[in-house]
Formats: structure tokens, sequence, C-alpha cells
């Protein structure tokens, strides 16, 4: 490993090599050779390594040319004027309408009272305690009592979350299992954004998992929505929605969830 | 108010109690400084008003001068008038003279920075402000559902604050009573979304113009048509202009309409057919605006303005200083020009002649400056600047170059809307960037920008006394602003989507918005 900056230091020093433009320049002029050359002869854990990172490059190369082919053509805007109503200031305006669009399909669905109360997931399967919770046989005072326990799901830990001493604190939530952040649809456009976490409001299996913030199928959250950009009657900006969790993240090491509206 | 803004942090505070701290050891006046000569001259014709008139420092106030000039004018203690005074400042560091705001009192705003001694002759120039005064609407006195569809355009009559029309998606329009808050006509004809509503300066038409390409007239009393569609356009209508009052030829109103297809028409609305076809614009026609000087001003899409003579139908210039879209055009008079001869006092003349001379003579007021009929122009785009144009001054040789009086810098995002104040001595700017700024329209200076939108501003209105602005938003909120002092004066939530029309009746009693959430309301004191 290298110790430090030192050829930074070094250059820094004494300047640059006279000819270290032209270096630079074919090396990178030969770079689409050696990686031919690499791609064709690597053998064995070696090709896998170069397949799995070029493909990672390739990727992102992909991703970077459509994103700039979509700069290029925002400037044309759409022949057919929108579906919706617009005054003529904004006719000829491309819009990012997904936020809009967004808010104001749950300001239509408020007008339907019946929907207040109702959620994506009803009902959900029962975690027993035993599922739920690892009893903690280690330490001396622990383990003759084993008292402590550790949860065993995904958890939703508050920034502002300081541990307890050792000795009060009865339960673990794991570093490896928390969540800050969730995947967000929106059930009626299919628009999907990744939202961070507010904090956990109910988690339909007991009282006690809604405290330690247990995230498991059917959990509602409060996810922050602040920069989709929605605003009440009031002309406050909403950051904060509520959120069901709609997948089992036990099982996906990922965060589903819908909005609800 | 619904916006909360954060709590001022301590040095915020202290900043603010500085400052505080300073206003108030300005507002002193030294006591030692004896008198100055005082000249009065009004600033419409230049007359001096009145002989030089010798006043104590310490009592030249803008309160006291208003008084000194009512006295030395005559006027009753019942019609005193409210004044604004004026410094021409020629030993501005610039090569022209400047002209300066006499703020609260002579000593500070001309005194103190040595502009004059009291040695001198100071000559100061007035206005008169509006006798009457608005007050700020704060209560939503009506909330009145009936378009199917989002509102896009809404104009209140210039006869009073009693009728205003609305244009819809739901391809109609629609009169309201706004007395008592009903509907009154439903305007059905359009195929399409009706996208401007323009009143006849006399009140006595409405024009609709729509999607469709068409533009329709009705009769506002009845809520009839006035025959069919009026068709030329290939695209659909932007935006449309009357004739002025007082240069129409009697009982021939004539209609400008601006369209999508890059033309402009002018179209006897008597014998309904098209006057003239103005095309020279390569894109789309954006506003168009009918001035009270025989000049028609048109903006679009190709970032350029036209000047025609309406006489000929000549195009006089091309203005083309924008680098992109220009959005929206405002002329100082365009108050009057709309309400003609209804003023403040709702009183109407009786013939047709006295009814010209009455516009006329509005037109003249509201133009008048310094002795000369000056009608400025401003232009917003899409280049986040404005331009302050004086049509006036352009030579009339067409190859001359234009030059504006000022670009107006400031903006940090498209500017959608730009207004004159009532009385021609502001303008306000609407901006997607959230705010709504302030200028001086003599010589474009920025003088104070309006936060407190957290969406997109699309519209302004002012108050008939320019002393209050109204602005809607697309974060659901009309906001009324103090124009003096700069602050929110009314913050009205109520609408449950983006407000996309706005207007202030010209009477000052009534605000009307509508917007996305399909629903008219209004706003009074």
């Amino acid at each position: 490993m290298p110790q430090n900056e030192y050829i930074e230091r070094w250059t820094k020093q004494h300047g640059k090599r006279l000819d270290h433009d032209e270096r630079v320049r074919k090396r990178e002029a030969r770079e689409g050779h050696a990686q031919s050359e690499k791609a064709q002869n690597l053998r064995g854990l070696r090709a896998k390594l170069h397949q799995k990172k070029r493909h990672a490059e390739k990727i992102q190369m992909k991703k970077a040319i459509k994103a700039q082919e979509e700069r290029d053509v925002k400037s044309a805007a759409p022949n057919e004027p929108s579906s919706t109503p617009l005054p003529n200031y904004l006719l000829d305006r491309s819009q990012a309408n997904n936020a809009k669009a967004l808010s104001s399909a749950i300001k239509n669905k408020r007008a339907e009272k019946a929907a207040k109360f109702s959620v994506p997931l009803p009902k959900v399967k029962g975690i027993s305690e035993e599922e739920m919770f690892k009893v903690i046989k280690t330490g001396k005072k622990t383990a003759k009592k084993s008292w402590k326990r550790m949860i065993t799901q995904p958890t939703f830990v508050g920034p502002d979350f300081t541990r307890r001493p050792v000795k009060y604190e009865r339960f673990i939530r794991p570093m490896g299992l928390r969540y800050k952040k969730a995947n967000v649809t929106h059930p009626e456009l299919g628009v999907t954004v990744q939202l961070p976490i507010i904090s956990v409001k109910k988690n339909p299996q007991n009282p006690l998992y809604t405290q330690l913030g247990v995230l498991t199928k059917g959990t509602v959250i409060e996810v922050n929505v602040s920069e989709l950009g929605l605003v009440t009657t009031g002309g406050k900006v909403v950051w904060g929605k509520y959120a069901q969790v709609t997948n089992d993240p036990s099982r996906d090491g990922c965060l589903n969830a819908v909005l609800l509206v | 108010m619904a916006t909360v803004v954060p709590p001022p942090s301590k040095r915020q505070k202290i900043l603010a109690a500085e400052k505080a701290e300073k206003a108030l050891e300005d507002a002193i006046i030294p006591k030692h400084l004896g008198s100055v000569r005082v000249q009065f001259v009004d600033q419409s014709t230049g007359k001096s008003t009145g002989p030089v008139v010798a006043v104590p420092v310490k009592d030249a106030t803008v309160k006291n001068l208003e008084t000194l000039l009512n006295t030395i004018q005559g006027n009753e203690p019942g019609d005193r008038l409210p004044y604004r005074f004026f410094f021409r400042n020629d030993r501005s560091t610039g090569s022209e003279s400047e002209l300066l705001d006499v703020q609260t009192d002579l000593y500070n705003s001309v005194l103190r920075p040595g502009f004059k001694s009291t040695e001198d002759n100071i000559i100061l120039q007035f206005i008169p402000q509006a006798v009457f005064r608005v007050r700020a609407v704060s209560r939503c006195s009506a909330s009145i559902s009936g378009h199917g569809e989002a509102i896009l355009a809404t104009a209140f009559s210039p006869e009073s604050s009693s009728r205003m029309a609305t244009g819809s998606g739901d391809n109609t329009a629609r009169i309201w009573d706004c007395d008592t808050g009903t509907p009154l006509h439903t305007l059905k004809g359009h195929t399409s979304w009706v996208l401007v509503v323009s009143w006849s300066p006399d009140g006595k038409i409405l024009a609709t113009g729509s999607m469709d390409n068409t533009i329709r007239l009705w009769d506002p009393k009845t809520g009839e048509a006035l025959g069919g569609p009026l068709k030329g356009h290939t695209k659909w209508i932007t935006s449309l202009a009357w004739e002025p009052y007082h240069t129409q030829a009697p009982g021939k109103p004539r209609l400008a309409s601006a369209s999508k297809d890059g033309t402009v028409r002018i179209w006897d609305v008597v014998l309904r057919r098209i006057d003239e076809s103005l095309s020279g614009h390569r894109s789309s026609v954006t506003c168009v605006r009918w001035g009270g000087l025989n000049r028609m001003f048109t903006s679009s899409q190709d970032k350029t303005i036209k000047i025609w003579n309406t006489k000929t139908w000549n195009c006089l210039h091309t203005l083309s200083s924008h680098t992109h879209w220009v959005n929206h055009l405002a002329l100082s008079t365009d108050f009057v020009l709309r309400t003609a001869y209804h003023d403040h006092t709702g009183k109407v003349p009786e013939t047709v002649e006295e009814k010209i001379k009455k516009a006329k003579s509005r037109f003249a007021e509201a133009a008048t400056q310094e002795g000369k009929l000056v009608e400025k122009l401003i232009s917003a785009s899409d280049d986040n600047t404005i331009f302050l144009w004086d049509p006036s001054a352009i030579p009339a040789d067409s190859n001359a170059a234009v030059k504006p009086i000022a670009r107006l810098l400031g903006h940090q995002k498209q500017v959608l809307h730009v207004s004159f104040s009532p009385d021609g001595l502001y303008i306000a700017s609407a901006s997607f960037d959230n705010s709504v700024k302030l200028w001086n329209a003599r010589d474009g200076k920025f003088i104070s920008t309006l936060r407190g939108h957290v969406g997109a501003v699309y519209m302004v209105a002012w108050s008939s006394d320019s002393r209050l602005l109204a602005s809607a938003s697309k974060d659901t909120t009309v906001k009324v602003w103090d124009v003096k002092t700069g602050k929110l004066k009314e913050d009205l939530p109520g609408h449950k989507d983006e407000v996309f029309a706005l207007d202030w009746s010209q009477d000052g009693k009534c605000v009307a918005s509508g917007g996305k959430d399909k629903q008219v309301k209004l706003w009074k004191h």
C-alpha cells in the first residue's frame, strides 16, 4: 500500500516530465487496444472479474449516453399540447409533471372520503416473538438470566439514537439490518422514488415493535416527500407522508412501500 | 401567514437593531440649518406651480410639503391630494441627470447627500397620488364552482367590480355576478379551451380566444353570442387587445388577436372580418398590446418585439435585444386603456363625444411625463431579464439602432408576467424563481424582491391606487403585498391547486382568482 500521496508530493516539488502530456495522451489512445487484449486473453477468475468490471462500466456509459441524448432532445417540445388544460403562458413549456401529477392525484383521491382509512395491505401474517427476537446468552450476567434480546428483523433507527449502557440495553438492533430509505411507489401513477424514512408510525404486529421501529410487511412508515414538491392548500410545502411497506424486507434486503393517498 | 418564515438568527437580530438605530439617527433633522427655497414643478406638464417658497429645513418633511403644495394650489382642506416629490440631481456621477425620490424629508434626500445646499433653489417635481385608497383584500367572499375544468383566464369588466368573466378548459367562458357570487351566463360555443378573455374598453363586448383557433364575441348583458366564430388563425389564440377607446372610430371598435401561428390579425368587430393580417414574426406571437399613440406592440417566441403603426400597419421597428422567447409585454398606460372613461368615481359621461373626451383626457393624464406624451413598454423574457423601452424616443428611421432604457437583471429563472402600476411609477414582474420583483418604472432601477411564494409565480395584478399588489402562484396561494414596504400584507390560501388566473377589479373592491381546482374565488376586504 502506498504511504501518503508521495506521487503528488513529488510532482509538486519537481514538476512533471516534459513529455507527460504526450504520454498520457498515448496511454489513453492505447486503452481501447489494451482493453480488447485483456478481454480476449484473460482466463479464469481474472476473466470473470474483468468481465464484471466491464459490465458495470458499460452500464454507466450507456446511462451517460442516454442522459446526454435526453438533454439534447429536451428543446423539442412535444407537438401535441398537453391533455390537461393549461393557460397559454404554460402551453409551450415542457414540465416536470411527475411530482405534480402525484400531488393532484392525491388531492383527487382525498376528495373521496371513504378512502381515508383504507390501506393497501389490511391484513398481515403474525410474527411470533420467538421469530422476532433472538435471546442473547453471552456475558456473565446476561447468560444467567437471558434477558437480552436481539431483533432479527430489519429496523428503522432515528438519526438521534444513542445506545444505552450495555447493562441496561434490553434490545439490540443490529447495524446491518437498519434502513434509512424506502422505495416508495405511487399506486396510481406507478412512479417509484427512493425517499428517506422519517419514522415508523405503526407496526401491525405489536405496539412494542412500533416503538422499536421494526419494519415488517404492512408497517406504516412516514417518508420525507419534500423533494417531490407537494404543497398544501395553505401554501406550505408538504414533507411528511405515510406509506405502507409491501414487501418482506428481511427476505428481500430492500424496503418497498406504497404511498397512502 | 401560511409561509412561516424562520425566526431571525442572533446575527440578523443584531443587524436589524443596528439598522433601526441608524434609521432613527437619520430621522433626526438638525435644527440649526435655517431655511431653504423650494420651487414646486408639476412633473406631468413641467410648469412651475406658485412662487419660490422658503421652507425651514427642520420642517421640510414630505407631509408638510404636501400641505404646503395643497395650500399653494388653493385646494380646500376637504379635497387635499397626497403627493410624491422628486428631485432632479444634476450633479450625479453619470452623464445624465437622475431623478431622486424624496422619501421622508428634504434634508435626508437632498441636503445631506450634498446634492444641493441651503443656499440653492431646490426644484421639486411632484406627482399627485391616487386620492382613493384600495383596501387590501383579506377574505374569500365567494368560492364558486361551475366550471368543469381548470380556469385559464379571468378579467373584470372595466365598468365595475360586479361583473367578471372567466375562460376555462371545459370549452366555455362564464360571466359572474360578483356582488352576489353567482354565475350569470355560460358562454358556450368554443370547441376547445378558452385561453383568453378580454372586455372591450367600454364594457359592451366580451371577446374570447380559444384553442380551437377562433375568437368569439359575446354580449355580456344577455350572455348571447354576437354572431359566429371569427375564423382565420390556423393555431390557437394567445392574446387579445382592443383598440383604445379614444382612438376608435365611434361605434367601430377593432380587435387585435395574436396567435401561435405567428400572425396578428386585426378584426373589424362590426363587420366581422379581418381588416389586416400582420405577418412578420417567425414563431408564435405571445402577446399583443395596442397603445394609445398609434402604435401596436407584439412579442414573439422568435425573440423579437415588433412595433407596428396602427394607421398604415407597417412594421416600424423590430427590437431584438432579447436572447430567448419574449413572454409578455406591458404598457405604462395599460390600466387607462383598459378602463377608458371609467374612473374610480363611477360616473359615466352621457354622450359618446364626452366619453371619448374623457377617455382621451384620462389617457393624456396617465401618459404625460414632463410635458410629453410617453408610453413606456416593458417586455419579459425567458432569458431571465426584462427590458424597459421608450417607444416614443425611438427615432422614426426604421434602420436606426434601438436601445432600451434599461435592462432589468435580477430574476434567476424565466420571467412570465410583467405589469406597470396604474400610476405608471412601478413595475412588478413575476417569475419561475418563486419571487415577485418591484422595479422603478422611470429608470428600471431595482426596488425590492417580494419573497414568500414557494412555487413559481404566474401572474401579478395591481390595485388601482398602485399601493397594493396581488400575485398568483403555483403554490396554490394568492398573496397581497404592500408596495411601499415590500412586505406581505395578506396571504390568501384556499385554492386546492395551482392558481392560473388573477385579476383585481378596476374599482379595487374585489380580486378574482381561478386555477386548476376548477373554482373561481372572489376575495374582498
